[in-house]
């Protein structure tokens, strides 16, 4: 029998059994099964046969993990090799304490470091500045100079971990403070890994902590990419990133669009800026979320991996089979986490955490359960770690290589979201890129509408929030909370004018007018920022003198 | 015919988390309100300002950075500087049950958890806000 005629048979062989289940399941335990959909509203049908994915062509479409289009893995041996790095998101208060927290997380079998700054930091201002007030230490490690990055990683062999920092505006001033550290420690930049988040654009349409106007702002990424390139080979310049657009409440179809799209106008930018390619291609990274439809998710993320490659070879003719690969960071989806009944949050997380590893992920962040209320316990943290660790080494789903592989349904789920986010990237490519369709407010009003219908769906009870808007307790929330001690900003304002006493302050300023002839010029950014920190100028005179050069983005509000 | 409700929703402070912000500033329109939306990163100056300038008779504020014990205050103190301390003051955010005393002590009417019911919200602000102008 060929192709055809077994398709035939089970097409007609398939026609018999919808007559028997349009019979029984109508009306019954299987609610209106014919107008089911996913999250990003695709249809989903009762049951998928070979007939879903008789398009598909195994060598073109899938292929083997390691090699194009990379839709199984990006890499050969995956899992099998070694395990995703897992990665916990944390850092709070003072830097004594995160380092007291990292050394934890490491003893505690982590593998890799992420740190959170506060949100003073993340926005270039110093810990004494009027709008730090109330924010200092709050929801991360509060940095003002690289004597406190001295004090962040004091005893931790930064040749020997990698460390992911989630910095976006300001990355350039706190990647040239770590490659300072290191130095200080007589390691060349050459042996560091890690990865800086570096993605400005889903910063204006979702996270929102932007500085710079984009023009600017591309000029400062693409100087990074250059200096990577040569002096920082092993590091992940940029973590091009869709769980913020995610959060923020765009569709898993949205999510890959947006995201793929933004990392389209990256590489434009830096050719554009004469960079080569596949100097700079491999470095890229990128950052998912991993929300509650398992399968869906599953898909996605093979998706993903497979558009980045077909954008890579055939929109940008990249030669390096690396820099066709998509490699991916993934969080678990922190706005699906419900602040009543917080022990159920352990089971969505462990649901995520399984979607993102038998969707590939490189390295993953668990959420904790109690992080709709307050930051994290310790407590709650090593449960979200052992929920890794679970997987990885009791659940067998790393054993093999995607195992979803050939699923019907997964099959064409992941055909689905790839049609589907080609539309969009399709939109966005004739409003003139990415940059240009955050400017104009496209990619926000997207987001919005569609965490908006969300929302509704959730306040009408079409979609079940378990413990949340169905299946409630009363009862009172949990009590033990973290919280951070609100002296710190006192602590962190003598602390910065004990610094600005004692360093050479005449040296200071010759540096930061190093950086302000740099801005205005066309020279690279780095060696004059790292120039600077080295002579202790804190982040806020830094990325002051970048504001006085570039001036500050300011959008119109809408909703 | 009566009075539309008029509400400001603002983000105070450094937090970029709009979207709850968002949803519900729609929400409150599509119930008939009128609805002004800060944008994000407004200090309790510019916040108060705005809402004695608009003349609003609500003021929502949403901050999921755990600077509300700072921030909310503020801005209730700002307002009643500037004539505004007729206007109903609400919260939301990440805000841990612990807090809700000390922010009700402040001026702070009521604070809503994450995840509640925005027909409740909207129902809360319809029975509370400043009786003298919508009885």
């Amino acid at each position: 029998m060929d192709e055809k005629e077994r398709l035939a048979q089970i097409r007609s062989a398939g026609a018999a059994w919808q007559e028997k289940a349009d019979k029984v399941s109508v009306g019954k335990t299987c609610k209106a099964y014919a107008d089911c959909a996913t999250v990003s509203g695709i249809d989903v049908k009762l049951l998928y046969t070979p007939e879903d994915v008789g398009e598909m062509d195994y060598m073109r479409d899938l292929g083997f993990p390691g090699e194009y289009p990379f839709t199984r893995g990006y890499q050969p041996t995956m899992y099998r090799g070694r395990l995703w790095t897992m990665r916990q998101y944390a850092g709070f208060a003072t830097v004594e304490e995160s380092n007291r927290r990292y050394k934890y997380l490491l003893g505690q079998g982590q593998t890799g470091l992420s740190i959170a700054f506060d949100l003073p930091t993340q926005l270039g201002l110093d810990a004494d500045h009027p709008l730090a007030d109330g924010e200092v230490g709050k929801v991360g490690v509060s940095v003002s100079s690289l004597a406190d990055m001295e004090v962040l990683f004091d005893g931790i062999p930064l040749d020997q971990v990698s460390t992911s920092m989630t910095i976006n505006a300001p990355a350039a001033v706190l990647l040239a403070m770590y490659i300072a550290v290191a130095r200080r420690n007589g390691i060349g930049a050459d042996k560091l890994n890690g990865t800086i988040q570096n993605d400005i654009l889903k910063e204006y349409s979702a996270r929102g902590t932007y500085i710079f106007p984009p023009t600017p702002s591309m000029r400062i990424i693409n100087d990074i990419f250059a200096y990577c390139s040569k002096e920082v080979p092993n590091w992940n310049t940029i973590s091009i990133s869709g769980y913020h657009m995610r959060e923020a409440g765009c569709t898993a179809v949205q999510e890959v669009a947006f995201t793929l799209a933004d990392g389209i106008a990256y590489v434009d930018a830096a050719i554009k800026a004469g960079l080569n390619v596949d100097d700079f291609a491999q470095r890229l990274s990128f950052f998912f979320n991993a929300h509650n439809n398992l399968l869906e998710e599953v898909a996605k993320f093979r998706a993903a991996r497979r558009m980045w490659a077909r954008i890579m070879k055939e929109r940008f003719q990249a030669q390096n089979p690396k820099s066709l690969m998509l490699r991916f960071h993934t969080q678990t989806a922190g706005s699906t986490l419900t602040s009543q009944q917080v022990d159920n949050n352990v089971v969505r997380v462990t649901l995520q955490a399984l979607a993102a590893v038998l969707g590939g992920t490189q390295s993953l962040h668990t959420n904790s359960r109690d992080e709709a209320l307050s930051l994290p316990t310790e407590e709650s943290v090593r449960i979200a770690l052992r929920t890794q660790q679970i997987l990885g080494y009791e659940s067998g789903v790393a054993d093999t290589v995607d195992p979803l592989a050939g699923s019907y349904y997964v099959e064409s789920l992941t055909n689905r979201i790839e049609k589907e986010a080609w539309k969009y990237i399709q939109k966005i490519d004739d409003l003139g890129g990415a940059v240009k369709a955050v400017e104009n407010g496209y990619v926000q009003r997207e987001i919005q509408n569609s965490a908006y219908a969300y929302q509704m769906s959730v306040e009408s009870g079409e979609r079940v929030v378990v413990g949340a808007n169905k299946f409630q307790l009363l009862g009172k929330p949990l009590k033990n909370v973290t919280r951070i001690d609100s002296s710190l900003s006192s602590q962190r304002r003598a602390e910065l004018e004990a610094l600005k006493a004692r360093r050479d302050n005449a040296r200071v300023e010759h540096v930061l007018a190093g950086v302000k002839a740099a801005a205005g010029g066309t020279e690279n950014l780095m060696p004059a920022i790292i120039g600077a920190v080295d002579a202790y100028a804190t982040l806020g005179e830094i990325c002051g003198v970048l504001r006085s050069v570039y001036g500050e983005y300011r959008p119109d509000a809408s909703f | 015919m009566e009075e539309k409700i008029r509400v400001l929703v603002a983000k105070p402070g450094l937090d970029g988390h709009d979207r709850g912000a968002k949803v519900l500033a729609r929400a409150l329109m599509e119930a008939g309100m009128e609805v002004i939306y800060s944008g994000i990163r407004r200090t309790p100056e510019q916040i108060a300002e705005v809402a004695v300038q608009e003349d609003v008779d609500v003021v929502m504020l949403s901050c999921l950075s755990g600077a509300h014990n700072t921030l909310f205050p503020r801005v209730v103190d700002l307002l009643r500087q500037k004539g505004g301390g007729d206007i109903l003051v609400l919260g939301g955010g990440i805000i841990p049950e612990d807090d809700m005393p000390f922010l009700k002590e402040h001026g702070i009417q009521e604070v809503f958890y994450p995840g509640a019911p925005i027909k409740a919200t909207i129902q809360y602000v319809r029975d509370n806000v400043h009786k003298e102008k919508h009885s």
